[in-house]
């Protein structure tokens, strides 16, 4: 039977880790995700759950091993942040067209220079294309949950993906939160073994990874997009199960208090908690506000982002991160992008907030919802603005 | 000793394998050193091995899509880091033997980079894979410098050579460093088995790729793999350098088993280096003062590891 | 040389692009690339299978009487077992045309 405990996030992800029987973890050590790599050491160390961990020497070494351990039919999980997940970029690009379900938990944290270790998303947002169906968690059940999910829906044959799980640095990592830990019989009950479509096995010898001549290289990568758009459909069977065995039900888009709401706030991750906050805090004002909430970023889930925005007049988009020189925040951009040339479409305002764990506090929420306000009625100059920084 | 060693049983020119682990078919030039040494290593270890290979000419040459020269489990990721995947690939083997997910049997994992994945970029990498333990061989093809991408320089290029990237010129003479002592930085890890070979003495190398393989742990052969195309060298002459490098005692045929320095091949009457720099187009603008200085290190190189094999 | 088996659609690519036929690659004949061949005067030669060995292409085969034949399928000519051919029992001649 499930059990609610005091956890920290960090702890509780790497509990979810080691309950999915995990073979392989290959990981390198990088602040704020020591504590799920730690645990993990730990737990092997002890016997918890008979995996080799392999202490690489880097991230970029940790991905390659996690790459032929897959490809030799292992369950695999790592674990990275910023400077890791960037060091590791090459490879991230491999597994999705190789099609080898890697699980990995990011610790989103911001990217030097300067360099910092708290959060925001750049890591994530610098590695938006790499192919992986990544999922935002937003609190400790979520990080917990999403993790299992992860490992069902990458190792499902149809799909055969690298997932990813994102939690924020410190602001969730690192927290302690009540969280239903589901027991060794729940788990196995919701996650299958694995048995890879292929194997690397002298028994039935393939050649993985050989040259994609130009005759074929656009359908190979047609063929990973393909994939990934289609694993859509696992992932919302792989949330419906989840919600008839142990009753939480998770969905791409989530919504907030968005019924009427004219002005929508657009969040990501554990902001969203604070979000919610403002939205009631607002809605007490008499404000027509709601909130909408991203859990899948990729494959982006279009349809149900169009219906949880609903008849809003504006989307208040927070961005976690600042591309520079560009014309506004990537999940701007995405939903700009959504929404172009749709008629009735919500006018579309974009904040970036919180970089390098810089708080966003309601009060922030609310300074963005008023700013749209006076936005709609006159068009700013920028299609974005950062949100609480100091000019001089 | 190595306990695996005591059933080592020796190739000789009468029981070698027939079987071809690597199929014809493959794009290397005409008279490739280095694909030849990849098929007597293949050849040595048999069907049972699961190979990763960097990018690099022999990754290039044996699998453009949808055919492949290979006959046994290949992968390749990337440039830098084979050793890496071989981690990977030997712990999933060795947890899910254990939960009873695959057979028992052992089996085999060969990491292959050329010398620029070995000495340059991935150096880092088979450090990582060496001194964790990882039960593999590693194989560093050397011909010397960055064939795939047009011949240039790397760690490994010798001393005086002509590459794109160290040209010779008003100002130089081709690569200014000495070849960089690869085999040497594998025995630091103090891992069981290093060992050097070249295709020409095809038996040694075989004995040696066997061996590294029995070995319990990880496990390094440098082996030396002529490149008529980026040496500017005549293709049937392949094997000939290939023998002239250890009998000018330039690249000298040595193992190292726990630590102990054993050469293969003592060259007590060595030719004038100049043999075998003769003949390569990479070296066809060097003096007679460049010849004299390389003698002179390699005579010196050589003594050191006499004095190794003497004193380990 | 196109390469026509490479022409798959998005939907008929193999799975992860992987090489599903071991040693598929005999079906690219570079025996095409060669300017001259290998000759072997059996009268001369010992069965020592040097020139299989050395052989970069695998395109020296042994028969059912001991000697060594050149699958010119694959032989690109580099000359290399002729030039370690002990008794001097292979010739390299030119690719007539
Ligand atoms: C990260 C990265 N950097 C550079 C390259 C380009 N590259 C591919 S192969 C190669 C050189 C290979 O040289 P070597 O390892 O000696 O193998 P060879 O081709 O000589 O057999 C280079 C530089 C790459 N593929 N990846
Ligand atoms: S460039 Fe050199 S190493 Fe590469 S295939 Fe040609 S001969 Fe072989
Ligand atoms: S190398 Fe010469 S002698 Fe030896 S088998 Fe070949 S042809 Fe005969
Ligand atoms: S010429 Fe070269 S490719 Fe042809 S058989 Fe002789 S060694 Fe092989
Ligand atoms: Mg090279």
């Amino acid at each position: 039977m499930a059990k609610r405990v005091g956890i920290e996030v960090s702890i509780a992800l790497a509990e979810a880790v080691k309950l999915a029987n995990v073979d392989v973890i290959a990981a390198y050590p990088i602040t704020p995700q020591t504590h799920i790599v730690e645990h993990l050491s730990e737990v092997v160390a002890d016997g918890e759950v008979d995996a080799e961990y392999v202490p690489v020497e880097s991230e970029h070494a940790a991905m390659s091993c996690c790459c032929g351990s897959s490809a030799a039919g292992a369950r695999t999980f790592t674990s990275s942040s910023s400077q890791g997940l960037l060091l590791m970029s090459e490879i991230l690009f491999i597994p999705g067209p190789m099609r080898f379900p890697i699980v990995m938990a990011v610790v989103n944290r911001a990217l030097s220079a300067p360099i910092s270790i708290w959060n925001d998303h750049q890591d994530i947002m610098s590695q938006r294309d790499i192919g992986w169906i990544q999922t935002f968690a937003e609190n400790g059940q979520e990080a917990f949950d999403l993790t299992l999910h992860a490992f069902r829906v990458a190792e499902d044959r149809r799909v055969s993906l690298p997932m990813m799980v994102n939690i924020d640095g410190f602001t969730l990592s690192h927290v302690v939160e009540a969280v239903e830990l589901l027991s060794q019989e729940e788990v196995d009950q919701y996650l299958p073994p694995f048995k890879p479509r292929y194997r690397l096995d002298p028994r039935k010898p393939i050649t993985m990874g050989p040259v994609g001549i130009p005759e074929v290289y656009s359908e190979a990568k047609v063929a990973h997009n393909e994939a990934l758009k289609a694993s859509r459909k696992v992932i919302l069977r792989g949330w419906k199960e989840f919600a008839d065995l142990f009753g939480r039900q998770y969905n791409p888009i989530e919504t907030y208090r968005s019924e009427d709401a004219e002005v929508l706030l657009v969040t990501m991750g554990s902001i969203s908690e604070t979000a919610m906050t403002a939205i009631d805090t607002m809605r007490d004002k008499g404000q027509k506000a709601g909130l909408v909430k991203i859990r899948l970023w990729r494959p982006f889930p279009g349809p149900e982002f169009r219906k949880a925005a609903g008849k809003a007049k504006m989307l208040a988009v927070v961005d976690r991160c600042l591309p520079p020189g560009a014309i506004c925040g990537p999940v701007g951009a995405e939903l700009r992008s959504l929404f172009y040339k749709v008629p009735g479409g919500p006018k579309i305002f974009n904040f970036i907030a919180g970089l390098g764990g810089r708080d966003v506090t309601v009060e922030r929420f609310e300074e963005m919802v008023d700013k749209s306000m006076v936005f709609a009625k006159k068009r700013p100059k920028e299609l974005y603005e950062v949100i609480g920084v100091r000019e001089k | 000793m190595i306990p695996e060693f005591e059933k080592f049983k020796r190739f000789k020119a009468k029981n070698l394998p027939k079987e071809e682990l690597l199929a014809p078919g493959h794009r290397a030039c005409q008279g490739c050193g280095e694909v030849l040494a990849l098929r007597m290593v293949m050849k040595a270890l048999g069907p049972n091995v699961i190979v990763c290979m960097a990018t690099g000419c022999m990754e290039i040459v044996t699998t453009p899509y949808p055919q492949t020269a290979w006959k046994v489990p290949w992968i390749h990721i990337a440039f830098e880091n084979p050793a890496s995947v071989a981690s990977g690939i030997e712990s999933a083997l060795k947890v899910l033997r254990r939960k009873g997910k695959v057979p028992k049997k052992h089996i085999d994992i060969l990491a292959v980079g050329g010398d620029g994945a070995t000495s340059d970029i991935g150096l880092g990498w088979i450090s990582g894979a060496l001194e964790r333990g990882h039960d593999f061989t590693y194989i560093c093809l050397d011909n010397e410098a960055y064939m795939n991408t047009g011949v240039q320089r790397s760690s490994c290029t010798p001393y005086g050579a002509m590459t794109t990237t160290s040209p010779p010129g008003k100002k130089s003479f081709g690569q200014v460093t000495w070849k960089k002592n690869v085999p040497g930085i594998a025995v630091a890890h103090n891992i069981p088995y290093v060992a050097t070979a070249s295709p020409a003495y095809f038996l040694d190398l075989m004995n040696k790729v066997k061996k590294a393989a029995l070995v319990k742990g990880p496990a390094y052969i440098h082996i030396y793999s002529p490149c008529p195309t980026g040496w500017g060298s005549a293709p049937e002459r392949s094997i000939e350098f290939a023998k002239l490098v250890v009998e000018t005692r330039v690249f000298p045929l040595y193992e190292v088993i726990e630590g102990r320095y054993i050469m293969s091949r003592k060259i007590t009457k060595p030719k004038p280096v100049q043999k075998y720099l003769k003949g390569q187009r990479r070296f066809r603008h060097l003096d007679e003062e460049h010849i004299a200085y390389i003698q002179q290190r390699v005579n010196a190189d050589y003594e050191k590891l006499v004095r190794l094999s003497e004193i380990t | 040389m196109a390469n026509t088996d490479a022409i798959v659609g998005w939907k008929t690519i193999t799975f992860g692009c992987h090489v599903m036929e071991p040693g598929s690659s005999t079906k690219f004949r570079t025996g095409d690339w060669r300017s001259q061949r290998p000759v072997i005067d059996n009268e001369k030669c010992i069965k020592c299978g040097i020139c299989w060995i050395y052989c970069p292409d695998m395109a020296i085969i042994q028969n059912k009487d001991g000697f060594f034949e050149v699958n010119m399928e694959y032989c690109k000519g580099c000359g290399i077992c002729a030039h370690e051919c002990p008794k001097d029992a292979i010739t390299i001649v030119p690719e007539e045309g």
